[in-house]
């Protein structure tokens, strides 16, 4: 527990390593999803089977890291509705901003950009503000 | 096909890298946003980490005119601060809080996920094919400014 932050910088080094190669080997901005909505709502091109493989990538290796690893539950909830809900503002919302954690988060704050700044502040803060309703006042999650 | 070798790579650093940071785990990441509760600042670490590498990778990439592999390099970043940015970042955090899950991390936790988290990215494809409809719908309702 008290190493968590040591797992998580070493993971967001191979997160951040991940768009850098995807970069300037791709020339491609690394947002997840960008590259699952292009994927859904057929804007891929020919760039579909890099993105493909590139997910393959993501499914797979935490296949391969789990025997060797700790506790993998991901916690999460039963309550189907809060899925639904959830799973739906997520995949919205991301197209709409043409952004997330990644591409928005690490790829855009990292080239100073402001629309990532502007969207990291929104996420965050609506995401906060959310966890503080339906955790503590209405007690959902 | 070297554009499918290195996709692979960088979607395998940063699919091990979620998994290892415990971005996966949805009580890290509800801990994180949770000021008010049991505040976990693990994805702070994680954010910062991977910014470092990304941030030496965009100085690279100023000084070249195409990547390694010869494709063209993202143009400037847009300026632009729209509507669309507002609330699509507002709708997705209101999201990644309920369910602790943002895209990345559904997709390297399916191994794991169980049939909750494939409720969650059912409908958060669903809300993806939406989303080209709500966004024309948002173009059309303000004349272009």
């Amino acid at each position: 527990m008290e190493q968590d932050w040591i797992w998580g910088l070493i993971g967001g080094l191979l997160i951040g390593t991940g768009g850098a190669v995807y970069l300037l080997f791709n020339g491609r901005i690394m947002g997840a999803s960008g590259i699952i909505g292009s994927l859904v709502d057929g804007s891929a091109g020919n760039l579909k089977w890099e993105r493909l493989v590139f997910l393959a990538g993501v499914v797979l290796l935490p296949v391969l890291l789990m025997p060797v690893y700790r506790e993998v539950d991901p916690h999460i909830t039963d309550n189907t509705a809060v899925l639904v809900a959830a799973g739906l503002l997520v995949g919205l919302g991301t197209r709409l901003a043409n952004g997330c954690t990644s591409g928005h988060g690490v790829c855009g704050m990292s080239r100073l950009s402001l629309r990532g700044f502007v969207a990291t502040i929104c996420y965050i803060f609506a995401g906060g503000v959310g966890v503080l309703i339906f955790r503590h006042l209405l007690g959902v999650i | 096909m070297l554009r499918l070798v290195f996709s692979f790579i960088a979607g395998g650093l940063f699919g091990g890298g979620l998994f290892i940071s415990g971005m996966t785990d949805t009580s890290k990441v509800q801990g994180w946003l949770d000021v008010f509760g049991a505040w976990d600042p693990t994805l702070a670490f994680v954010m910062g980490g991977a910014m470092i590498p990304m941030a030496i990778a965009w100085l690279v990439a100023r000084k070249r005119q195409s990547s390694v592999l010869g494709v063209p390099l993202p143009p400037a970043p847009s300026r632009e601060i729209d509507r669309k940015l507002i609330l699509g970042s507002v709708l997705f955090g209101i999201g990644w809080g309920l369910a602790g899950l943002c895209p990345g991390p559904s997709i390297a936790a399916l191994s794991f996920g169980g049939s909750g988290l494939y409720v969650f990215v059912a409908a958060m494809l669903t809300g993806m094919v939406v989303a080209p409809f709500v966004r024309s719908r948002l173009d059309k309702a303000v004349p272009a400014e």
